[in-house]
């Protein structure tokens, strides 16, 4: 089975304020050397499909990035027990 | 005149929205569950605030996806006055009807009280019973209401006039302090605040109502030329 690990992460120059949150409580518990904190999503998915890497592409582009602000990265894995 | 409000599942602003253009105006208006993906016969189509979803992986995104955004498009392409509030307005961005989008507040708050806002444009369909630069009391209630494009679309969308409500104190960080914007058509609004919830002086501001009397009276004005 092929499985597919989707990384969607904020575009460069598009507040995160989530992640400036985080960054915050991070100095809070001492980590001071921290910075540039910035929240992603990991998707997972298996898929039963010859051509994964065409339909991965077009998955990210329609429906699980938003061009606007994200950027996508994925691996694809092949033989994977699910 | 005869209004559809789209429901979706998790939307809750759809009932505010049916008594605006039905009650507080007095026109015609229907609830359209979003599986019944008919949109012909609508005079006007409205997109309510709300949650739709759950705001599953991002606000809209998952709603624009659903059959009736194919009507919408449909809709939009032939002219149809689309209106989208709040949980509409994200639906609207994530189906490209309109571009941009909208991330979080920059204070990462969900935000719920009045807000002023400039009438920008007031050459719209949407917006022709509004002074220019007037300003408007209007609620905001959202916390994923921060507009974001990038510069060329900045440029683009202030060189066509197609920013129409702008935040007198800008409250989620939005570029440009962008409320509200329409496409190039002129013909499909999307906002964050809700002039229907200031439809009648009872909700504290009816300085939503001109936004529905403006959709009205443009449509009379249509419906007089084409009769």
């Amino acid at each position: 089975m092929t499985k597919v690990s989707i990384h969607v992460t904020l575009k460069e120059g598009v507040l995160d304020p989530q992640g400036k949150a985080i960054e915050n409580s991070l100095h809070t518990l001492g980590y001071e050397g921290v910075h540039d904190v910035r929240v992603g999503k990991l998707i997972e998915m298996f898929i039963d499909h010859e051509d994964v890497e065409a339909q991965v592409n077009v998955m990210c582009e329609k429906l699980l990035a938003n061009p606007v602000i994200e950027n996508f990265t994925y691996e694809i894995e092949e033989g994977v027990a699910q | 005149m005869k209004f559809a409000v789209i429901v979706f599942p998790g939307s809750n602003c759809d009932r505010d929205m049916y008594h605006a253009a039905k009650d507080a105006l007095g026109a015609e208006a229907e609830l359209v569950w979003y599986q019944d993906a008919a949109l012909e016969g609508y005079d006007a189509i409205l997109i309510p605030g709300g949650f739709s979803y759950g705001d599953y992986l991002r606000c809209g995104a998952i709603a624009s996806t659903s059959d009736i955004v194919t009507s919408l498009r449909r809709e939009a392409e032939k002219g149809t006055p689309i209106l989208g509030v709040c949980n509409g307005f994200q639906i609207l961005l994530e189906s490209g009807l309109l571009p941009g989008a909208l991330i979080r507040n920059k204070n990462l708050k969900f935000i719920c009280h009045f807000e002023e806002l400039i009438v920008n444009n007031n050459e719209t369909l949407f917006t022709t019973d509004y002074e220019k630069d007037e300003v408007i009391a209007i609620p905001v209630a959202h916390g994923e209401g921060n507009y974001y494009c990038d510069d060329a679309t900045l440029n683009d969308l202030i060189e066509h006039n197609q920013i129409v409500f702008t935040y007198k104190n800008n409250p989620n960080g939005s570029v440009a302090d962008i409320a509200g914007i329409v496409n190039k058509q002129g013909n499909v609004l999307g906002m964050m605040p809700h002039p229907e919830r200031a439809a009648e002086k009872l909700l504290g501001s009816d300085d939503g109502l001109k936004m529905f009397t403006s959709m009205l009276k443009n449509w009379r004005d249509q419906y007089a030329t084409n009769a």
